[in-house]
């Protein structure tokens, strides 16, 4: 299964951003192949409205089955929802880790949107 | 959106909130109301409607503003995606089996009804808040929109409000929202003139300079009022005097206006000598507008 794990940059080393909707890029693990790539989401970060919900199209069209990211509002979990996208939230440390606990199973998922949005 | 009957539609605006577009707006009001001139005015500030507060307007009619909006079936719906290319504003996307809607995102511009290939949309009724019209001090027909609490679509309602220009020879003054986002830029969009209210600080400033950038863009006249104009420094006139937009009014700040704003009364009518003020800038302003308007003709 593929992983998009929310990041500042392409760097297994750097931290998991705590913004899904405006995360300035994803990394896409493959659990199986264990190859990861990096997917620009710069183009998110102004949008004025309906971020998450382009961040969720973004990580759907990678072909995820599961987000690990640190908050997610509504709409972005809706999205995710409807593309039947696990998603893990209040995920925190270095992506690398996150990999990892992820793997050993560490993580639960969530049922729900974790904040408000922030338009309503 | 003036015809060639003489109709004039004035906007006042600024960069910055705070400033006194309410202020000068319904002073402006009152002076061409005073004048003897048909005047209607007009609140576009529907996140946060003040004009009544001073015109005291006696509310005749009131009723709810909608959007129509997508609503999928998902029975028809083949997921092909086609409404999600089209919306610019995510409000609806096709993810899984069907397409999904975010109401509150939709602008209702009817691109996602245009495309759908298998009639799969259908239209529902959003309400985004409350239009009222009556008349003001004297009988200025004074018409005003109000945004549904926690509302961000303010856009359709303003266009709703603006139905009420008077294209029949008249005058009509808008009070515009602060800001140069969508809602100021609806509101100032195909009138006349605009009036940029403003205060000699540095905020003040730099929210004008936006507002002229906005203002340019949509290629209309406009104007500058200093309000309390002797407090900060000289930068605003400085600026004015190079980018070439003429200041037609600089107003002090003075207790008497504070006083009589708290009061709820019109705030200018505190000063008496800045009635005949009033009226020379709303001479200024149709001056401004006829020669811009024998310009454009001329062309």
């Amino acid at each position: 299964m593929k992983i998009a794990i929310t990041a500042t940059g392409n760097s297994l080393q750097g931290p998991v951003e705590q913004r899904f909707g405006r995360a300035p890029g994803f990394i896409i693990y493959d659990t199986e192949t264990k190859e990861s790539k990096y997917v620009d989401n710069k183009q998110n970060l102004n949008a004025m409205q309906g971020a998450g919900i382009q961040s969720g199209r973004a990580v759907a069209d990678q072909g995820a089955g599961a987000v690990l990211t640190g908050h997610v509002g509504p709409k972005a979990f809706a999205t995710l929802d409807a593309a039947k996208i696990k998603v893990y939230s209040n995920v925190t440390g270095t992506i690398e880790e996150a990999i990892k606990k992820f793997e050993a199973g560490e993580l639960e998922h969530t049922g729900s949107a974790d904040v408000e949005g922030h338009w309503m | 959106m003036s015809g060639k009957n003489g109709s004039i539609t004035i906007a006042v605006a600024s960069g910055k909130g705070g400033t006194g577009k309410t202020t000068v707006s319904t002073a402006l009001a009152r002076a061409a109301h005073k004048e003897g001139r048909k005047v209607t005015m007009l609140d576009c500030d529907v996140e946060e409607p003040n004009s009544h507060i001073f015109l005291k307007p006696r509310m005749e009619d009131k009723w709810q503003v909608s959007i129509t909006v997508p609503e999928v079936n998902k029975e028809k719906c083949t997921a092909c995606g086609e409404c999600g290319k089209i919306c610019a504003f995510s409000a609806i996307i096709v993810l899984g089996e069907s397409a999904m809607t975010f109401p509150e995102l939709c602008h209702s511009c009817g691109g996602c009804w245009k495309v759908c290939p298998e009639d799969a949309l259908g239209e529902i009724k959003r309400e985004i808040g409350m239009l009222r019209t009556g008349k003001g001090l004297g009988g200025i027909p004074f018409i005003y929109g109000s945004v549904r609490i926690g509302e961000a679509m303010g856009v359709p309602l303003i266009r709703q409000v603006k139905e009420y220009i008077d294209r029949d020879g008249g005058l009509t003054i808008i009070d515009a929202p602060p800001g140069t986002s969508c809602p100021a830029i609806e509101s100032v969009r195909g009138s006349d003139f605009v009036l940029l209210v403003t205060e000699p600080t540095p905020f003040g400033l730099n929210d004008l300079k936006l507002a002229v950038e906005m203002v340019r863009v949509l290629g209309i006249e406009s104007g500058v009022v200093i309000n309390r104009c002797d407090v900060g420094d000289n930068k605003v006139r400085e600026y004015c005097a190079a980018e070439g937009v003429p200041v037609l009014l600089e107003i002090p700040d003075d207790r008497r206006v504070a006083e009589a704003y708290s009061r709820g009364e019109l705030p200018f009518e505190a000063l008496p000598d800045l009635e005949k003020k009033l009226s020379d800038l709303l001479g200024d302003i149709l001056e401004i507008t006829s020669k811009s308007k024998e310009t454009a003709a001329n062309k």
